[in-house]
């Protein structure tokens, strides 16, 4: 049986670590972080959130650890992981 | 059914090739047909890369490819946005020692004909290209190739370039024959005029009898945005080699950076097909191809997969010029297999040249359908 502080990780989002239950998805951390769940900007510059949650929609794409529009909803957190956003700052 | 004025030129066929026709015409003070069965560009103009290359497999094919180039580059400053002309030239990539002469050698051919042309050593590669595959023994750059969205071109040459005014524009019109003066629609009208052009790709086998080209397929996949990761268009220089495989199915790395920061990942070839489907194995074999130069794509999203059909000839050059004893009287702007959208501009200049009696920029000879006549030898 793990304890209960084994069950948490840290995720750096935007550069500001976040902690989160193990077993939590990106777009959970991003929530916990952000309030509203901000991924990125469309091609127009408009501001876009996560939206269908099971990976359909795209709009919940980040880049995790350098590597491009991975999908939020179907990622699980992972203890160091660095997330980024494109949504305006 | 009548039409209100005789036009000079009714030209079957709204992509590429047949836009740049239409406008080189018009230019000339015609007044033009353009008829489609679908949309503008919707064939194989829409269904390829936009590469304008400059292709040395032989003296004719370097001749028409580099002329149209230049006219490419003198168009672009007339272009939008939205045609996403760039001259973003292409990186012939060689993977191995046999590969580097190669390099060597077609880049002393380009020199012979002043097509400018830089060697690249693996260093020197790695530093232009950081995605490719470090085992690369180095390439050979040419800095004037360039890439364009090809449908929207089409569309600005039919209806938005200076002399779209002569130029009227009949989509949803499918020829089903052709004679010396007039074109016949599936729905029995008849479009009359002085010159009859065929354009329509590989649809020109069904209205023009006996022509010697065949579909060769394509498959072609766009990425998401990952913008920076390529810069030119890459090749492999193998690419060569297996674009002529005369039968069975081959696979060429292909890579076009996107002005959207997308890439376009070809190619694939296969003949004795007219089924559009996405093939996955073949698809497969192409990516996996690919993969080999671009270590990372197998980590990228890919949104899009689709085909088209090259209008290939036995020879590999273009048929411009009169269709002959087959179809008399029907002038011919087809056969341009993989590079219809690099030679569209020139094939324009030379077909108005002869249909016009005046002086050629180049020799047309090359290019005349003649040369697949009945009898004739053709080495």
């Amino acid at each position: 049986m793990r304890d209960e502080h084994a069950e948490t990780l840290r995720v750096t989002v935007d550069g500001k670590p976040v902690d989160v239950a193990a077993g939590a998805t990106i777009v959970a951390a991003l929530a916990m972080r952000a309030g509203l769940a901000g991924t990125r900007q469309s091609v127009s510059g408009m501001p876009r959130a996560a939206l269908c949650g099971m990976g359909i929609c795209q709009e919940c794409r980040v880049t995790v650890d350098g590597r491009a529009h991975v999908l939020a909803c179907q990622t699980l957190c992972r203890d160091g992981q660095v997330i980024e956003t494109g949504r305006p700052r | 059914m009548t039409q209100p004025m005789k036009a000079d030129a009714v030209i079957v066929g709204a992509g590429i090739v047949g836009a740049a026709c239409a406008a080189e015409l018009a230019a000339r003070g015609m007044q033009v047909t353009v008829l489609d069965a679908h949309g503008i560009g919707g064939g194989a103009t829409a269904a390829g890369m936009g590469h304008i290359v400059a292709m040395n497999d032989s003296p004719a094919e370097l001749a028409l490819s580099a002329y149209s180039r230049g006219l490419w580059l003198e168009l672009a400053p007339q272009l939008r946005t939205r045609d996403a002309f760039v001259r973003c030239g292409t990186l012939w990539v060689a993977e191995d020692e046999e590969e580097w002469q190669a390099a060597r050698a077609l880049c002393a051919g380009f020199a012979a004909q002043h097509v400018a042309a830089q060697l690249l050593d693996a260093h020197a590669l790695h530093e232009c290209e950081p995605a490719l595959a470090e085992r690369m023994a180095g390439g050979l750059l040419i800095e004037d190739d360039s890439i364009v969205y090809a449908p929207a071109v089409a569309q600005w040459l039919l209806q938005e370039g200076p002399d779209a005014s002569r130029i009227e524009l009949r989509l949803g019109a499918r020829a089903v024959a052709v004679d010396a003066g007039s074109v016949t629609l599936a729905d029995g009208a008849r479009v009359k005029a002085a010159h009859v052009i065929v354009a329509n790709g590989i649809g020109a086998n069904a209205l023009v009898p006996s022509l010697p080209m065949q579909p060769k397929k394509g498959h072609l996949l766009i990425t998401d945005r990952y913008p920076g990761l390529i810069r030119h268009q890459l090749l492999e220089l193998g690419y060569i080699k297996s674009a002529h495989h005369a039968s069975g199915t081959s696979v060429a790395f292909n890579a076009q950076p996107r002005p959207t920061g997308q890439l376009l990942i070809g190619s694939s070839r296969q003949f004795e097909t007219t089924d559009p489907a996405v093939e996955m194995p073949v698809l497969a074999q192409m990516l996996h191809r690919a993969a080999r130069y671009l270590p990372a794509l197998p980590t990228l999203n890919g949104i899009r997969a689709w085909t088209g059909f090259r209008a290939a000839s036995p020879d590999g050059l273009p048929l411009i010029g009169p269709a002959g004893a087959s179809a008399p009287g029907v002038w011919l702007a087809t056969g341009h297999e993989g590079l219809g959208v690099t030679t569209s501009l020139a094939t324009a200049k030379l077909l108005a040249a002869q249909i016009t009696a005046s002086a050629a920029p180049i020799p047309y000879e090359p290019y005349l359908p003649a040369r697949f006549a009945r009898g004739v030898c053709h080495a």
